[in-house]
C-alpha cells in the first residue's frame, strides 16, 4: 500500500489537565497528518475545548505532550520551545479561528487592517501589497473588498467569522484549530461558512482541528472524528465510520440524539 | 562644562539672572536625595545599555503634578552638576510658563548657571520639540515624555505590550500606520511620530513634531526620557540609528511649510501658525525662540556690517 | 496465481446497541475473494445484510471480527480493519469507491464540480487542471443524459433520477481498482439504466474489480461473473443481551 512515509503534522501523547480536583481531560492521545480534517465532538464539560486549548498552546497541559512537525524540521514538543518561537507558529503556520469572533478579530481597526496584520508583522513593509493581498482574500471568503476600510463591527456575524478565517489564512499555515467556528449563527450563514471552509481547507490541503457539537458540522467538514465524555476520548475513526456505525454506547446516543429533517 | 558665552544678553537671559536667588537650604542639591539620583542614574545606564528600552524607575512625588514634566525634571535633577549650565524650553520657547517655572526651580535648588542659548547649554529640558540648532558631544538633552508607550493606544494591556517589545514584535504599530493610510491616504501621525532605535525597539519620542525626528538619528548628544506619572526611562545615546517607522511605498516626510519665518526668514526651522486677526490673517514664526533670535541677529549684523562697509567706501 | 484485489476471511457482524439493551447479528462466516476483472453479485433478500457487507468493506461499518484484505498489483495487503485512518482516507480516494443508492448532497456546489471533485483532489488546483477535470466531468454528464443547462446548478432540487446519474459520474470518473456497487440503477429509467450498465462493463473490463447489489434480476445477470449467496452468511436471529 502506498502510503507515503511523512511524519504526522500533529501528534498528542497522553495528555491530562486538572482543574483542581476536576479532571478536565485524562489520557488523551492522536495523531493529525497533513490535509486531514479532525472534528472533536462532545458535549459541554466533555473536555473538547480543554483539548483544543492544550493542542494550540494556549493552555499547558499537566502531563503528556504536544509535537508539531515544522515546516523545515522535525517533530517537535510544542511546550518545550519558547515563547517566541510558539508565537511566531502561532502568527504564520497555525490559525486559530474563534467562536466569538471578536475574540480573534481586532475590532477597532479595519478590514483590511485585520488581514494585513500578520503579513506585518512579518516584516512586509510596502503598503500597495498588502492591500492587494488584503483584498484578494477578502474576495476568497466572500467579503466585497469595497468593504475593505470598513470596521468589523460594521459587518454581520458570518462576515465577521469569515473575516476571521481570512486573518489567519492569509500566511498559508498548515495547521488550524477551530472552536465552534459555526456557532450562533443563522442556518443559512452556517451553511455558507461551512462550505467555505470546505473548499479551503481542500484547496489549500489544510490539516485542521475543529472543536464542535454539531455533527452535522463534523460530517461535513471532517474527514475523522473524536468523541469525548467527561474529558476522555470515548471514540475515535472515521467520520462516515463513527456516525454510521458508532460503538460506544455514549457516542450511540449521541448520534441517536440528533433530531433528522 | 562651560561654552564660551559671547553673543549678545538677550531679553530671556536678563529676566532670567534677574531671578537668580541663592540656593534653597531646605533642599539636597536638585531637590532629590543622593539615593534617589542614585536610582535613577543606574535606571539611566540600563537605558542606555539598551537604546528604547522602557526602564521602570521608582518615581517620587514632584512639587509639580503629573503631566507637568516630572519625569524630565527628575532626570535632571539626577544627572545635574554644579557646574552644568541649564537650558528649559517648552514647545520650543524659553518664555513660556512651563519652562520658566522648571528653569526657576532648578536655580532655587541648585544655583547653577542657566542660559537660553542652545550652543552654550550643557543639559537641554525639553517638552515637546528638539532645538533647531545642531546638538555636540558635550551635550544631553533630557525630553519630557507623556506617554511612553508607543503602542497604548491599540494595545492597552502593559503585559502585553512588554511582551511585544520583548519579542519584537511590530506588527501592531504598522497596523496603526496602514490604517492611517487608508483611512487619511497618508500617515496621519504627526507628532509622537514612532521611531525605531537601534534596528530593535520602537520607541515613542515624546510629542515632538515629527519634522524633529531625523534629529534623533546619529545625533552627537545623550537623549535622554523621563515619563514621571507612567514611571518609565528611556535612552538613545549618541551616535545610534533611530529611524522614524513608514512603508516602502509611504516613506516617512517631515512636515514643510509654504512661508518662510516672518521674523527671521528661516526656510529650515519647525514654524508656529500665528492668527494675527480676525480675517484669518496669520503668520509663520519659528517654534525655537534662542534660533530664531539668533537668525535674526545674524542677519541684522549681516546688515549692518554691509552698512559700515558701504559707509566705509563712501 | 495473483493475490486477489479483495479477500474477506471470516468476517463477521453484529450491532450492539447499548440503549435498547440489543445486539443485533446480520453476517457471520463471510468468507470470500474477488480478482480484477470480476463482478461478485451479491444474492439476498431485503435484510440479509448485502448493503452491511458493502459497507464493511468500505470500512463505513466495522467488523466483529475478521479481515478484510485489500491488495493491489505490486503492493502490501493492507489489511482494512486493521488500516489507521490515514490509509483507509489514502484507499478510498485512490482505490476503492462507493457508488451508492443516495447523493450526499454538498450545498452550493454546482453539478460539474461536485462531478470533477474526486480529480481535482489528485490533480491539485491549478487552472489548467480544473479545467481538464471539468472536461472530463462534462463529458461523463453527457453520457448520463444530465442536460448541460442543469450543470451549473447545485443537484439539490434535481430528481432522484437525476441525482443518482450525478452520484454515479462522480463516484465512477476517476478509475479505481475496486468497485463497490449499492443498487447503482435503483432510481434509473431502462435507457439509464443501460448506460450504467455499459460504464460499469467498461470499467471491469479495464481491470477494476467490482461487488454489487442490483434489486433487478436483468441488470445484475448483465454484469455478473460470479453470484454469491447472502444466505451462506446468515447469522442467527435477533437475540436479546
Amino acid at each position: 500500500m502506498p502510503v507515503d512515509k511523512q511524519s504526522p503534522i500533529l501528534r498528542a501523547t497522553g495528555l491530562n489537565k486538572s482543574y483542581g480536583d476536576r479532571a478536565a481531560l485524562i489520557d488523551a492521545s492522536f495523531e493529525l497528518w497533513p490535509g486531514e480534517v479532525l472534528a472533536i465532538v462532545g458535549e459541554s464539560g466533555s473536555g473538547k475545548t480543554t483539548l483544543l486549548n492544550a493542542l494550540a498552546a494556549r493552555d499547558q497541559p499537566d502531563s503528556g505532550s504536544v509535537e508539531f512537525h515544522l515546516k523545515d524540521g522535525a517533530l517537535t514538543d510544542i511546550f518545550k520551545m519558547t515563547e517566541a518561537q510558539r508565537r511566531l507558529l502561532a502568527r504564520t503556520d497555525w490559525g486559530f479561528v474563534h467562536q466569538n469572533s471578536a475574540d480573534g478579530l481586532r475590532m477597532e481597526v479595519s478590514a483590511g487592517a485585520n488581514v494585513g496584520e500578520r503579513l506585518m508583522a512579518l516584516g512586509e513593509r510596502h503598503y500597495g501589497k498588502i492591500r492587494a493581498t488584503a483584498c484578494d482574500w477578502l474576495a476568497r471568503v466572500e467579503i466585497d473588498p469595497a468593504r475593505i476600510d470598513d470596521l468589523p463591527r460594521h459587518f454581520s456575524g458570518g462576515m465577521r467569522q469569515r473575516l476571521q478565517i481570512a486573518r489567519n489564512l492569509v500566511t498559508q499555515p498548515r495547521l488550524v484549530f477551530m472552536d465552534e467556528p459555526t456557532s450562533g449563527l443563522d442556518v443559512s450563514v452556517q451553511a455558507k461558512l461551512l462550505d467555505l471552509l470546505r473548499q479551503l481547507t481542500q484547496h489549500l490541503g489544510l490539516a485542521s482541528v475543529i472543536v464542535t457539537h454539531d455533527l452535522a458540522v463534523a460530517r461535513l467538514l471532517a474527514h475523522r472524528m473524536i468523541v469525548m465524555r467527561r474529558g476522555r476520548i470515548v471514540e475515535t475513526g472515521l467520520t462516515d465510520q463513527v456516525l454510521d456505525d458508532p460503538q460506544h454506547s455514549y457516542t450511540q446516543l449521541l448520534v441517536s440524539s440528533v433530531l433528522q429533517p | 562644562m562651560l561654552k564660551d558665552n559671547t553673543s549678545d544678553v538677550t531679553v530671556g537671559e536678563a529676566v532670567a539672572s534677574h531671578e537668580n536667588q541663592a540656593v534653597d537650604q531646605h533642599f539636597n542639591f536638585a531637590y532629590l536625595d543622593e539615593r534617589t539620583k542614585r536610582m535613577i542614574r543606574r535606571a539611566i545606564l540600563k537605558a542606555v545599555a539598551i537604546p528604547g528600552y522602557q526602564v521602570p524607575f521608582g518615581s517620587r512625588e514632584m512639587p509639580l503634578p503629573y503631566g507637568w514634566g516630572t519625569g524630565g525634571i527628575q532626570v535632571t535633577a539626577s544627572v545635574i552638576g554644579p557646574h552644568d549650565i541649564l537650558k528649559v524650553i517648552d514647545q520650543g520657547s524659553d518664555d513660556t510658563v512651563n519652562a520658566v517655572n522648571i528653569r526657576r526651580f532648578f536655580q532655587r535648588t541648585t544655583n547653577v548657571e542657566i542660559t537660553t542659548q542652545t550652543q552654550a547649554a550643557t543639559l537641554i529640558q525639553t517638552r515637546h520639540r528638539i532645538p533647531e540648532m545642531a546638538l555636540t558631544e558635550d551635550q544631553i538633552i533630557i525630553y519630557q515624555v507623556p506617554v511612553p508607550e508607543p503602542m497604548q493606544r491599540l494595545e492597552p494591556r502593559e503585559r502585553e505590550t512588554r511582551s511585544l517589545h520583548g519579542l519584537a514584535e511590530y506588527g501592531l504599530m504598522h497596523v496603526k500606520l496602514y490604517e492611517d493610510i487608508a483611512r487619511y491616504g497618508h500617515i496621519a501621525t504627526t507628532y509622537d511620530y514612532p521611531v525605531l532605535v537601534n534596528h530593535r525597539y520602537v520607541m515613542a519620542p515624546s510629542p515632538i513634531p515629527k519634522f524633529d525626528n531625523p534629529k534623533m538619528h546619529m545625533n552627537p548628544a545623550l537623549q535622554l526620557f523621563g515619563a514621571g506619572r507612567e514611571k518609565r526611562i528611556y535612552a538613545v545615546p549618541p551616535y545610534t540609528s533611530v529611524e522614524s517607522l513608514g512603508f516602502e511605498d509611504y516613506p516617512f516626510e517631515i512636515q514643510r511649510w509654504d512661508a518662510p519665518c516672518e521674523l527671521c526668514g528661516s526656510r529650515d526651522s519647525f514654524l508656529d501658525e500665528v492668527i494675527t486677526d480676525d480675517q484669518g490673517g496669520r503668520i509663520f514664526v519659528c517654534s525655537d525662540s534662542n534660533y530664531c533670535e539668533t537668525q535674526q541677529n545674524t542677519v541684522e549684523q549681516t546688515a549692518v556690517t554691509a552698512a559700515q562697509s558701504v559707509l566705509k567706501d563712501v | 496465481m495473483t493475490t486477489p484485489v479483495l479477500r474477506l476471511t471470516n468476517v463477521s457482524k453484529q450491532f450492539t446497541l447499548h440503549h435498547q439493551g440489543l445486539t443485533l447479528p446480520v453476517l457471520q462466516n463471510v468468507n470470500f475473494e474477488v480478482a480484477a476483472g470480476e463482478c461478485v453479485v451479491l444474492d439476498g433478500t431485503s435484510g440479509m445484510g448485502k448493503s452491511t457487507l458493502l459497507k464493511l468493506i468500505y470500512s463505513n461499518y466495522r467488523v466483529s471480527a475478521g479481515s478484510i484484505q485489500y491488495s493491489q498489483a505490486g503492493l502490501v495487503p493492507l489489511e482494512l480493519t486493521t488500516a489507521s485512518p490515514r490509509e483507509l482516507i489514502d484507499v478510498r480516494r485512490h482505490h476503492i469507491g462507493y457508488v451508492s443508492q443516495f447523493l450526499r448532497v454538498i450545498p452550493r456546489i454546482s453539478t460539474l464540480d461536485l462531478v470533477a471533485e474526486p480529480l481535482l483532489a489528485e490533480l491539485g488546483n491549478y487552472e489548467h487542471a480544473v479545467k481538464q477535470a471539468h472536461d472530463i466531468a462534462s463529458g461523463w454528464l453527457t453520457r448520463l443524459r444530465i442536460p448541460e443547462r442543469l450543470w451549473g446548478l447545485a443537484p439539490a432540487t434535481f430528481s432522484g433520477g437525476e441525482q443518482q446519474r450525478v452520484n454515479i459520474a462522480r463516484s465512477m470518473i476517476k478509475p479505481r481498482s475496486l468497485l463497490l456497487l449499492d443498487e447503482p440503477t435503483a432510481s434509473l429509467d431502462a435507457l439509464n439504466t443501460q448506460t450504467v450498465v455499459t460504464l460499469i462493463q467498461e470499467a471491469i473490463a479495464a481491470g477494476a474489480a467490482a461487488v454489487g447489489i442490483f434489486h433487478d434480476q436483468s441488470v445484475g445477470n448483465q454484469l455478473a461473473t460470479r453470484r454469491i449467496d447472502m444466505t451462506n452468511f446468515r447469522s442467527i436471529t435477533c437475540a436479546a443481551q
